[in-house]
């Protein structure tokens, strides 16, 4: 009988690749750094595996796509506390992997406590790759106001200036510390662990992964702890002060590209010029504040008015204005760099080669949509009356998605070269992005903030006319 | 492909429909003789209305269905309505807070996530709230209304439980609990879980005794609230002000003839309430529940007032009340287009006098009317009685009228 096992990419790739191989179980290419996201047990043939980001994992064993799964219980609480479905069963601790999930503020804040943060009177901003557990922490601390902000990573960043609260995985509170972060609380303590689809503990054999893996128990998810404020911080962190322009710039891919962009640009910006730029670059004019943040998270950030500007793709602004039309975020200048296309692809066995092919296709099921661009898939599905449809919410390895757990992608691509490997095709291309400066309408209209904005958009203005791209 | 309804919801169906708008004129009907007023709620309200403490549970918090509004970029979260009360505190304090009472009611629909899928996570309710009526009097009225709606309906015999948040707050507070483990003691408690006690082990062992023993213990006279008393207030004296107002409830209920049990077990609840909490059974069914909410009005912003309500779940009363026998149906048929000015003048007649009179130009089924007036002939009006078989020819709408009036089919 075929078992299906979800794999992680990533951080527990290599020790997951020890303890598969220490049961029996050796997988040839999974390995940190390889490419595959379909690995073979050659041992074992009937063993069907896939590689996915560890926060698609839970999500596929529950909906049933896998019968086991490899990722850490942060990922799977995050999924079982807004959705409380029995699909999912954590079988046990796989021991590796070990960090908490902490709710933090920064050192330099005034409310770093809990008791400080309950009794605010105005809202609490939480950023946390963990929304759902960001939101249960603050329905439980019966935080009287509250804004959540999902982020795609670095949310550690955002304290104090553009958050009160961030939650976060980290391996210690020192680690903490050092970043200039207090822990408030302990939302809960995690590991690698190994999950289920009850339906398949119900009606498969699983034993010889079951006995294999020999899992200890996983705790109950922590009721959350809070914790004193310790020793001062070794990094400190700005205490909020004047209003300063703040500018967002990326990391990722993104940011080689936009480093040179900023040097054409004449803005020299210390400590983002390196393979892993600080949290706060410095920017040396007076008045500017710099922070590293994804590019997916900025048009949300810059709608807030966390920042005033940010160096983003257009495909994130356009995901975001679909999700929110009257969001106060515009474009100001097309940066020209980091030029993608926007696709629909399908596998290269499916009998379409457009999508009003993919519309009159005969189906038994509803057409699964994958992408990491939610409200671009949505918009994509409803425009063109793909119905009935599901959009399935991917974190990266998308590609690893066709044919099995979807059944078109919405990617984005520079050369296509990606797609074709995977025995992909391309059917439709919805738009261009390249990347392109964002700013707060309403912040731009700000006296005390007006002459500044207009300073780095002029610079970079001049950045793109003298450096212009093809 | 055949598009389902959506899991956890359902159709209501011209009979349950029938039933529904009866349940909700019966009430509506009651409130107003009562001097309530009616209104209505958004569907949508911000999340932050329900998330103080006082208001909603974490435990109903985790189930409401809340997400992003299409301007929700702040991350300012919107509610389906998941409760009644609140909205109408927010209401009260946006539009009325100036009056000394306002006695309002509503008919709306409050929404729930409910894991299997089997049960409706759409429940509409009958509800009205007293804001400023006094203690207990605003309480009695309150049951008094309700029960009055329960009986328009047919519902008989009626069980009143009656329990008492503040008493079960002082009684966990006697034991040390503070804050948001009382808190969480309280929302098992009032989501019908009263095994927590078992697991309370505070300092005081004679407190947690008496605490076990209030749960064992039914009564329905005021001499079973003097005898709480007696075992509970020596040891806890602050317990006091609340047996003083279950006892005045208590004999109040009594001197009106209405029966009830004080039973501290007494199911389901909301963190909102501070005072008495009532609820309403009948045949195995918990038809509706109420209470005290004085702190309420503060937390949403308006300011110190006394005020307590309560809602009948009107999904309860769907499978209990019988349908209304439904007016006599009567078809029309006309003679051709030339004739058809007449024939509506006769059907408009008909439903002037309180029949549904249905048109027809041939094409519809017959057997479902006892009567058909026949126009086609073009000279007067044949009525034809289906139940008899019977024809007679009327000479006019008037004569018509009169005869149906007289067969005693209206």
């Amino acid at each position: 009988m075929q078992v299906k096992l979800a794999l992680p990419k990533g951080q527990l790739q290599e020790s997951t690749a020890a303890l598969l191989e220490e049961a029996g179980f050796a997988i040839g290419d999974y390995h940190e750094g390889s490419r595959s996201y379909r690995p073979q047990c050659d041992d074992f043939p009937d063993i069907l595996t896939k590689v996915f980001h560890e926060k698609d994992i839970a999500i596929q064993v529950a909906i049933g796509n896998y019968d086991l799964g490899i990722c850490r219980l942060d990922w799977v609480e995050e999924l079982l506390v807004k959705y409380h479905s029995d699909a999912v069963v954590k079988v046990g601790n796989l021991g590796y992997g070990k960090r908490s999930l902490y709710a933090v503020a920064a050192s330099s804040s005034e409310a770093k406590s809990l008791e400080a943060l309950e009794s605010r009177s105005q809202s609490v901003r939480i950023v946390s790759e963990y929304p759902n557990l960001a939101e249960s922490f603050a329905l439980k601390r019966r935080l009287r106001r509250f804004q959540i902000f999902p982020a795609w990573g670095a949310a550690g960043v955002y304290p104090p200036e553009n958050a009160e609260l961030a939650i976060v995985a980290e391996t210690s509170s020192n680690r903490l510390r050092e970043q200039g972060l207090v822990p408030v609380a302990t939302i809960l303590e995690s590991s690698a662990c190994l999950v289920a689809n009850r339906n398949s503990l119900q009606g498969k054999d699983l034993s010889r992964f079951l006995v294999a893996l020999s899992c200890t128990d996983v705790g109950d998810i922590g009721v959350e702890e809070a914790v004193g404020v310790g020793a001062e911080a070794e990094a400190q962190r700005p205490v909020v002060g004047e209003p300063v322009v703040t500018l967002a710039v990326p990391d990722g891919h993104q940011q080689p590209h936009t480093v040179d962009f900023l040097n054409g640009a004449g803005l020299k910006i210390d400590g983002y010029n390196v393979g892993r730029p600080t949290a706060r670059p410095r920017i040396g004019l007076d008045g500017v504040m710099v922070k590293v943040i994804r590019p997916q998270d900025m048009p949300l950030q810059v709608a807030n008015g966390n920042f005033d500007l940010a160096i983003t793709g257009r495909d994130w602004l356009r995901d975001h204005h679909f999700r929110f039309p009257s969001s106060p975020v515009e474009e100001l200048l097309q940066l020209g760099f980091g030029r993608v296309r926007i696709v629909a692809v399908v596998t290269q066995d499916m009998p379409v080669s457009n999508t009003d092919d993919l519309r009159k296709l005969k189906r038994d099921s509803a057409l699964r949509v994958a992408s990491e661009y939610v409200n671009i898939a949505d918009k994509y599905a409803h425009d063109n009356h793909l119905t009935p449809c599901k959009i399935i919410p991917t974190w990266g390895a998308s590609e690893a998605f066709l044919p099995e757990d979807a059944d078109v992608l919405i990617e984005n691509t520079q050369t296509g070269s990606t797609i074709a490997r995977h025995n992909l095709k391309i059917i439709d291309t919805l738009f261009e992005s390249s990347a392109c400066l964002i700013g707060n309408t309403e912040a731009m209209g700000r006296l005390d903030k007006r002459e500044k904005i207009s300073h780095l958009v002029e610079a970079m203005r001049r950045g793109v006319e003298a450096h212009p791209l093809s | 492909m055949k598009v389902p309804r959506c899991k956890g919801t359902r159709d209501l169906l011209p009979g349950d429909m029938a039933k529904f708008r009866q349940i909700e004129a019966q009430f509506r009907d009651c409130c107003l003789g009562w001097g309530y007023q009616e209104i209505r709620t958004p569907v949508l309200e911000y999340l932050h209305l329900f998330t103080s403490a006082g208001t909603l549970s974490p435990d109903m918090l985790g189930r409401v269905y809340s997400f992003l509004d299409w301007d929700g970029w702040s991350g300012e979260r919107v509610v389906l309505r998941p409760d009644g009360t609140i909205p109408v505190a927010r209401l009260y304090v946006e539009n009325f807070q100036d009056l000394p009472i306002a006695k309002l009611f509503y008919v709306e629909d409050m929404f729930a996530f409910e894991g299997t899928g089997e049960e409706s996570r759409e429940r509409w309710q009958c509800g009205a709230e007293f804001i400023g009526g006094s203690r207990p009097e605003g309480d009695v009225e309150l049951l008094s209304l309700a029960l009055e709606a329960i009986a328009r309906l047919g519902i008989a015999p009626v069980e009143i439980r009656l329990a008492h948040a503040g008493l079960l707050r002082t009684f966990l507070e006697g034991l040390g609990l503070r804050g948001e483990q009382e808190a969480g003691v309280l929302d098992q408690i009032f989501s019908g879980n009263v095994d927590v006690l078992v697991d309370i082990k505070g300092k005081n062992p004679e407190l947690e005794k008496q605490l076990q023993l209030l749960f064992a213990m039914k009564g329905s006279s005021p001499s079973f609230v003097d005898n709480l008393r007696s075992v509970c207030a020596p040891s806890l004296p602050a317990l006091e002000p609340s047996l003083d107002e279950l006892a005045r409830i208590a004999s109040l209920l009594t001197g009106l003839g209405f029966g009830y049990r004080i039973d501290f077990t007494s199911g389901r609840s909301f963190e909102y309430y501070t005072g008495i909490i009532f609820g309403f059974h009948s045949m195995g069914r918990k038809l509706g529940g109420g209470g005290r909410y004085d702190e309420l009005i503060p937390l949403v912003g308006g300011r110190s007032i006394c005020a307590s309500g309560f809602a009948l779940y009107v999904d309860e009363f769907m499978d209990l009340v019988e349908e209304m026998p439904r007016r006599e149906r009567i078809l029309v048929k006309a003679k051709d287009a030339e004739g058809l000015r007449d024939s509506l003048e006769v059907a408009r007649l008909l439903r002037d006098a309180g029949y549904i009179a249905e048109f027809d130009l041939g094409y519809k089924e017959t057997g479902d009317f006892r009567w058909i007036v026949d126009m086609r002939g073009g000279e007067g009006i044949e009525l034809i009685d289906q139940l008899s078989g019977k024809k007679r020819r009327e000479s006019s709408p008037a004569e018509l009228l009169r005869f149906l009036e007289g067969a005693g089919c209206k």
